[in-house]
């Protein structure tokens, strides 16, 4: 696995020529967003006295200039950053999977669909707007790996009381599991048991958007975890001890909210995330590690499950 | 009159729903248990072969081998009381794991292909009766605690229900597996 010293001396010795360019691109941009900004500005100044002569009134004028300000910049903004954010992708991100790993595969546009998102049965709420970006495959030693960015919402109401709930956003993996198995395990964080305690666990016994509540005899584990499964001894098979404390270990070294699931004999884990993952930033300058080393440890987050949970393992009757 | 007759209604559907809880509980247990039978009978089945393919090459570990088969057979017969079976099964277990170490001293079986894809199996199939055993240890915990706790320990005394063991590990098997020993003996 690779260190953040690797990481270190990759960007110093191969990265940085290529960093130096996009830098200058980047730099161009930035002038040319000013330049719109600017523009899109005066655009609404006039806007607002045109709007004031029509309206004979303030309110409707600063609305009509800040929509049109704010339609015309976007677009603008938008054109002009296309083509910089896919050679940003091309250069940094994918650059930095291979230099992970080169048999994995970078796909900016892709994302994993929407019905593998459904049938991973992580989330019991169906979204209805989903979008992703910079999907990544390929294969970790005997483990078949994919994973990508995700944002999955649900939309409730219409008109003015529509409400967007997040299902899900962050990072989201699918890795070949390396024992069969027929049922379904899904592994939750758990929020009921450490509010409610003996009575949180009996709540979750009801849930009826779930299988049966699995009660694993880790103490630490039930205590940072939830699990439902379809049978009883097919959950305890794929949670050997091992991978309950394997699981573990991963949820401190993340930092984050953390769900699994196993199904069809493949593991779907899913990171929560409050940022965007691997975009660029058009404001700070690209000639620092800093913002390399966090999508190297974005990267690495997800490509490291395999080992975390000790995918490669091959002991049972799976290859 | 009507109160004491919603109390008694009351009162009657507690017992209806703590009996039925404890048969929930207890069939559970049954279940579970039948699931670790069903994955010995699986065990014993790979047995042969296992035995057929190492018994080539494990020319010093022929009586092992020789008790391994007597015990599959022993236990196949279906003559042995629960403990016993669990017994046997404990030594089993001991004397397959002997024969794991034991295979590191062979490396020509080491590199069979019949020989790796069984071990295979048998890993598997270890490791589900492990995962049934902790599951039958989950599910007789609940309905122990059912047996003792206030108030289904009332009606459990009535249908008399008892405590049930759980699977524990023997001291022998606490202690690692010392091949050599296990060889000689």
């Amino acid at each position: 696995m690779k260190t953040l010293d690797d990481l270190r001396q990759f960007y110093n010795t191969t990265l940085i020529c290529d960093l130096e360019g996009l830098e200058r691109q980047r730099r161009k941009i930035v002038q040319k967003v000013t330049y719109v900004i600017v523009g899109a500005v005066c655009v609404a100044v006039i806007g607002f006295f045109f709007a004031m002569q029509s309206f004979q009134a303030a309110a409707p004028a600063i609305i009509i200039s800040l929509v049109l300000c704010l339609i015309i910049g976007g677009v603008l903004y938008k054109i002009l950053i296309r083509s910089y954010v896919a050679e940003f992708k091309s250069v940094v991100i994918e650059r930095i999977v291979h230099f992970i790993d080169v048999n994995l595969a970078y796909s900016p546009k892709s994302c994993i669909p929407k019905s593998t998102f459904v049938l991973s049965k992580i989330f019991a709420t169906k979204p209805n707007r989903y979008k992703g970006d910079d999907f990544v495959s390929g294969k970790v030693g005997a483990t078949r790996i994919q994973f990508s960015e995700l944002h999955a919402e649900y939309e409730s109401g219409s008109g003015k009381n529509r409400h967007r709930h997040t299902v899900f956003r962050g990072l989201f993996f699918i890795g070949d599991f390396n024992k069969h198995f027929t049922g379904q395990t899904v592994v939750l964080p758990d929020t009921a048991e450490k509010l409610f305690g003996r009575l949180g666990r009996k709540l979750q016994s009801l849930n009826i958007s779930r299988d049966q509540l699995i009660n694993l005899e880790d103490p630490e584990f039930e205590r940072h975890f939830v699990v439902y499964g379809s049978d009883q001894v097919e959950a305890r098979y794929i949670l050997s001890t091992s991978l309950m404390a394997r699981i573990m270990d991963f949820r401190k070294k993340t930092g984050r909210k953390i769900h699994l699931s196993f199904i069809g004999s493949m593991v779907f884990v899913a990171a929560s995330y409050t940022r965007s993952l691997f975009e660029p930033r058009l404001f700070r300058t690209l000639l620092d590690f800093e913002p390399i080393r966090q999508y190297f440890e974005d990267l690495q987050l997800a490509i490291g499950i395999v080992d975390d949970l000790n995918l490669n393992t091959r002991i049972w009757s799976k290859e | 009159m009507y109160i004491a007759l919603g109390i008694a209604v009351v009162v009657i559907l507690i017992v209806v729903v703590l009996y039925n809880s404890l048969i929930a509980k207890k069939n559970e247990v049954t279940n579970v248990f039948g699931t670790i039978d069903a994955l010995l009978k699986k065990r014993y089945e790979l047995l042969p072969k296992l035995i057929a393919t190492v018994k080539v090459y494990m020319e010093h570990e022929k009586s092992l081998l020789e008790e391994v088969t007597r015990m599959r057979a022993q236990a196949v017969s279906g003559t042995l009381s629960d403990d016993q079976q669990v017994e046997l099964d404990n030594k089993l277990s001991k004397m397959l794991g002997g024969i794991m170490v034991a295979v590191e001293n062979y490396p020509d079986l080491k590199a069979n292909q019949n020989f790796l894809q069984l071990q295979r199996t048998m890993n598997e199939v270890e490791e589900q009766i492990s995962a049934a055993r902790r599951a039958y240890n989950a599910v007789v915990t609940t309905y122990n605690n059912a047996v003792e706790m206030f108030p289904t320990n009332m009606v459990a005394a009535t249908m008399g229900y008892k405590l049930k063991k759980v699977f524990e590990i023997s001291e022998d098997q606490r202690r690692d597996i010392d091949a050599e020993k296990l060889f000689k003996s």
